[in-house]
């Protein structure tokens, strides 16, 4: 059996070798869901037969396969909040139940044009509000290090599939920190791509203007390797970037003499986890070895970020999620008299506490009346922390900080106290704010949980901070910490 | 005494291949939800891609009514439940339109009134709500949503209600010669609704207004205001309240009806929309639009008036539309006298493709053979009448002036030798007519005339044939 954590690559060569074939991957990645989740909850939906249906229009076209990319062959699982054509997309909610798009996600498309195989849809939270997985109108997902804590979220799903060894990698959506903050959480690498740098078409939107996809992977190169594959401009959407995707292997090298790397104030609240406090200087130690320059700098306007993210998502969210309204897909309300009760009823039932609450806080700050108090104020200060960070990066090239104040937490604790549970993003949410590429690389443990490295970059150069979190995690190699950490397991 | 303050809210489709926002056709009349996509029909996950020629004929709009034009523009949410609305929002253009502080001018009794245009925006349109008989059932046809819009706002500076129609008719008019839109309001792509509101003369703030909806063409907008001007008249008169409210305009009575107060307004709750990225244009693409600007309708009739010596009726009824303005145009450039041409086109051409309930795009005979008919009765060759008869042939056969004058030997006579020979026995029988000649009865020699007329088959030249006449009587 090939664990899938060795990395893509070596998956790759296995394949290419002839020592193993897709159909055996795809048969472990099956196995594996069918021994994990169970106790996991990581899918929503397992599409295994549309799987085995696609491989065999592969393996029709030639007998002996020869992969024609790093990603030909290789199963990987999709949030639920991604679609593709003829597979029920429900972003955990009731109100899409059943709901089969008639088209299929740009990433999604990008994946299958270089040959990976779609095993299923990842569980979330509903509509990619949350931090912890637990607002999945289905069920909530564990963290599989330590099953009665949570895989974090919004993209819990997607990143316990990876950390339990079910796929090689999935693919996830950041509006505040959904992709890192699980990763961090979990114990495995993901990537925030810089705003525009990955096609937002498929992607059922949450805050438009702060929703990126991004690859979750074992490591920092399968990262790189799985955004080679979906970055780039698209004529589907707007808002992709005319920008040159360059080699994001390339610099992949461990060495990182010489780069800049400035560490904040802000991103150490007196409040965090003493333990992540320690593991994010050890890692600034560790990079000051490898040779980069450590500078101190300031970003004094990130205290107010969570403050100004949840009126300015909620107020996009209020708009986008207004389409679910019962008239042409998924649920409708069968009590109701009148249009008016259709569709209060039908969003009353449909939807779970957390998408209503912020569909109320959105709404409100768009009123006429409390615009200018609030929405207006809020995108004064997404100017002031944008450019907060672009006076940082006139200094550093990269900028690291914790991922999460905190390791992960226990399934329950926070979902009575929503403020709570906003705070696990405060170190994730000024990124998005800003539009630019962040990472969380593993970097060790704090109370017996994984603890996330967030390296964040320039707007468009995720090379860099590929290359700074891949010389990282060539030199402490958490990979032996989670081996050692799954044999104790058993 | 009071003055009425009308202001009118236009809806103009552009006129597109494709919507605004998505690739769909943009065909009037298609079967209902046959030109849908993901993206028009609002599925979870799309996204709008501005149509680049929707901007370009927005902006052409914009420019052609005088505005003032933003380089650098956005898109707006404009927030709303209803069925005819996919995505329970319409992108529409808030705070930052296109256009801005624009005007058109018209012409009321002699006298040119400029009305203000408030603002310019782009919008996409909504989709089509039909109710079933039995009260059971609604449809929705998608089919017009996202087809592409502009909102043309004027300033409340209209008076009166046929100044309301005249505004109508020469913005009509401009879109249509700018290729913006064929501003057809049977098929929607012209839409009007009006505000109206009475005051005191002298007073500066205004009365309380109502909106008029629901009038499918200018006469009607025209008997809609007038119907609530008296309405509102009345009332002021009667010392009553005006409501604020929304009326729609009903056909078979010709009144306005009311439809819902203004306290159920809505709160859009406008936002910039996150998905398009801010409208940025070039100053070469604003050369380009400006490029495309042609000569417009009131350019066009002080050009008439002055360049051809037309009355300003001619004028204004040659440039109604482009094509019949280029059509006049055109033959008038090729005639000795513009006043014939205008005759000619405004009698006979038009008369004829009013009959045939034609267009000028599409009439038989080309400027070019109309000219070279009336440049025949110019130099002599034929008679105004014999043209006529010409003329009808022309249609029929499709063969040039010349030709069916040589086929049927229409030649004018102008030869005065050859015409005295037969004045000469015209006047030996008809003495009665020149004896009365003699004596001064001018009309007698109309009955002289027409013998000769007769003689030649309708070929002398009438100009000629008078003078002969007179000198051979009167020596
Ligand atoms: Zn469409």
């Amino acid at each position: 059996m090939l664990d899938f954590s060795q990395g893509i690559r070596k998956l790759h060569e296995a394949l290419r070798s002839g020592t193993t074939t897709p159909e055996e991957l795809l048969n472990q990645s099956i196995e594996q869901i069918e021994q994990k989740d169970g106790e996991i909850k990581a899918f929503l939906r397992v599409n295994d037969v549309t799987a085995r249906d696609r491989l065999k229009g592969n393996a029709a076209a030639s007998n002996s396969f020869s992969p024609k990319h790093l990603l030909d062959g290789i199963p990987y699982a999709l949030k639920d909040n991604m679609c593709y054509e003829g597979i029920e997309t429900t972003c955990a909610s009731k109100i899409l139940e059943g709901y089969i798009p008639p088209y299929t996600a740009t990433v999604a498309q990008k994946l299958d044009d270089a040959g990976a195989i779609l095993i299923g849809k990842a569980n979330m939270d509903e509509f990619a509000m949350g931090s912890s997985t637990e607002n999945s109108s289905y069920f909530p997902t564990k963290n599989p290090w330590q099953q009665d804590h949570v895989p974090g979220g919004s993209s819990g799903g997607s990143v316990a599939a990876v950390a339990a060894g079910m796929v090689p990698f999935a693919l996830g959506s950041d509006t505040g920190g959904s992709i890192r903050q699980p990763a961090a959480f979990c114990g495995v690498v993901g990537l925030k791509p810089t705003y525009g740098r990955v096609s937002r078409y498929g992607l059922v939107a949450f805050a438009s203007s702060l929703d990126q996809i991004g690859p979750i992977t074992n490591s920092v190169e399968d990262a790189a390797i799985v955004l080679q594959a979906i970055a780039g401009a698209d004529v589907h959407d707007a808002t992709s970037a005319h920008v040159e995707v360059p080699d994001f292997t390339a610099k992949l090298t461990g060495d990182i003499r010489g780069l800049q790397v400035g560490v904040a104030p802000e991103f150490f609240a007196d409040a965090m986890d003493e333990g992540v406090r320690q593991r994010v200087q050890e890692a600034v130690q560790v990079l000051k070895e490898l040779g980069a320059e450590i500078k101190p700098i300031s970003l004094p306007h990130i205290s107010y970020a969570i403050a100004a993210y949840y009126l300015l998502a909620p107020a996009e969210a209020s708009s986008n999620l207004a389409r679910f309204d019962g008239v042409r897909y998924g649920y409708r309300s069968q009590n109701a008299q009148n249009l008016l009760a259709m569709y209060s009823k039908t969003r009353s039932e449909g939807f779970g506490k957390e998408v209503k609450r912020r569909i109320l806080i959105g709404t409100y700050a768009l009123s006429s009346g409390y615009y200018d108090a609030y929405y207006k104020r809020a995108q004064k200060m997404r100017t002031l922390i944008r450019q907060d960070f672009e006076q940082a990066f006139s200094q550093v090239d990269v900028i690291v900080s914790p991922t999460t104040p905190a390791p992960a937490f226990l399934l329950g604790e926070k979902t009575k106290d929503p403020v709570t549970m906003y705070m696990t993003d405060m170190c994730t949410i000024p990124i998005n704010l800003a539009g630019l590429p962040a990472i969380s690389v593993p970097c060790g443990l704090s109370q017996g949980m994984p603890v996330g490295l967030q390296i964040i970059g320039k707007m468009f150069d995720e090379q860099t901070i590929l290359q700074v979190a891949d010389a990282y995690e060539k030199t402490v190699d958490f990979a032996a910490v989670r081996t050692a950490h799954s044999k104790e397991a058993k | 005494m009071y003055e009425t303050v009308i202001g009118l809210e236009v809806h103009v489709e552009l006129g597109t291949k494709t919507k605004i926002f998505c690739g769909c056709e943009t065909e009037f009349g298609a079967p209902p939800n046959t030109h849908v996509c993901p993206v028009c029909m609002g599925s979870p996950g799309v996204l709008p891609v501005l149509n680049e020629q929707a901007l370009r004929l927005g902006m052409k709009a914009a420019m052609a009514l005088h505005c003032e034009v933003r380089k650098d523009s956005k898109f707006d949410r404009k927030n709303y439940f209803y069925p005819d609305s996919p995505k329970a929002y319409q992108i529409s253009q808030y705070d930052e339109p296109i256009g801005e502080h624009g005007y058109i001018d018209i012409e009321v009794g002699g006298q040119v009134r400029r009305i203000g245009i408030t603002r310019v925006h782009l919008e996409e349109d909504a989709g089509k709500l039909s109710h079933s008989v039995f009260g059971d059932a609604s449809y929705v046809d998608f089919n017009r949503v996202g087809i592409p819009l502009i909102e043309i706002v004027s300033e409340p500076d209209i008076q009166t209600a046929e100044e309301a129609r005249l505004y109508l008719e020469e913005l009509k008019a401009i879109m249509q010669y700018c290729a913006v839109s064929e501003c057809k309001m049977e098929e929607g792509s012209l839409r009007c609704d009006a505000n109206i509101s009475l005051r005191p003369i002298g007073q500066k703030e205004l009365g309380t207004k109502t909106e008029i909806k629901n009038m499918n063409s200018f006469r009607h907008v025209e008997r809609g205001l007038l119907f609530e001007q008296e309405r509102q008249e009345a009332m002021l008169h009667r010392n009553e309240m005006i409501v604020q409210e929304t009326r729609r305009f009903d056909e078979s009575t010709m009144s306005t009806i009311s439809m819902r107060s203004k306290e159920d307004a809505h709160d859009y709750r406008y936002f910039a929309e996150p998905d398009l990225p801010r409208i940025v244009v070039s100053d070469r693409f604003l050369a380009e639009c400006l490029a495309e600007i042609p000569e417009l309708p009131a350019q066009k009739r002080a050009r008439f008036v002055q360049d051809y010596g037309l009355p300003d009726y001619d004028a204004s009824v040659l440039t109604a539309t482009r094509p019949l303005a280029e059509f006049f145009d055109e033959t008038a450039k090729r005639v000795k006298d513009p006043k014939v041409a205008s005759n000619w086109i405004m009698g006979d051409v038009l008369g004829y493709l009013k009959t045939t309930d034609a267009t000028i795009e599409t009439f038989a005979i080309s400027s070019m053979r109309l000219a070279e008919l009336i440049g025949l009765i110019e130099n002599g060759t034929i008679s105004t009448k014999i043209a006529k008869s010409v003329f009808k042939d022309m249609l029929e056969t499709g063969k040039d002036a010349k030709i069916l004058i040589e086929e049927q030997g229409l030649v004018q006579i102008s030869d005065e030798s050859a015409l005295r020979a037969i004045a000469q026995k015209v006047i030996e029988n008809n003495p009665k007519s020149v004896q009365d000649v003699v004596a001064g009865k001018d009309k007698a020699i109309g009955s002289l005339v027409g013998q000769m007329m007769k003689e030649t088959k309708g070929k002398a030249n009438p100009q000629v044939v008078n003078q002969i006449l007179k000198e051979l009587i009167t020596g």
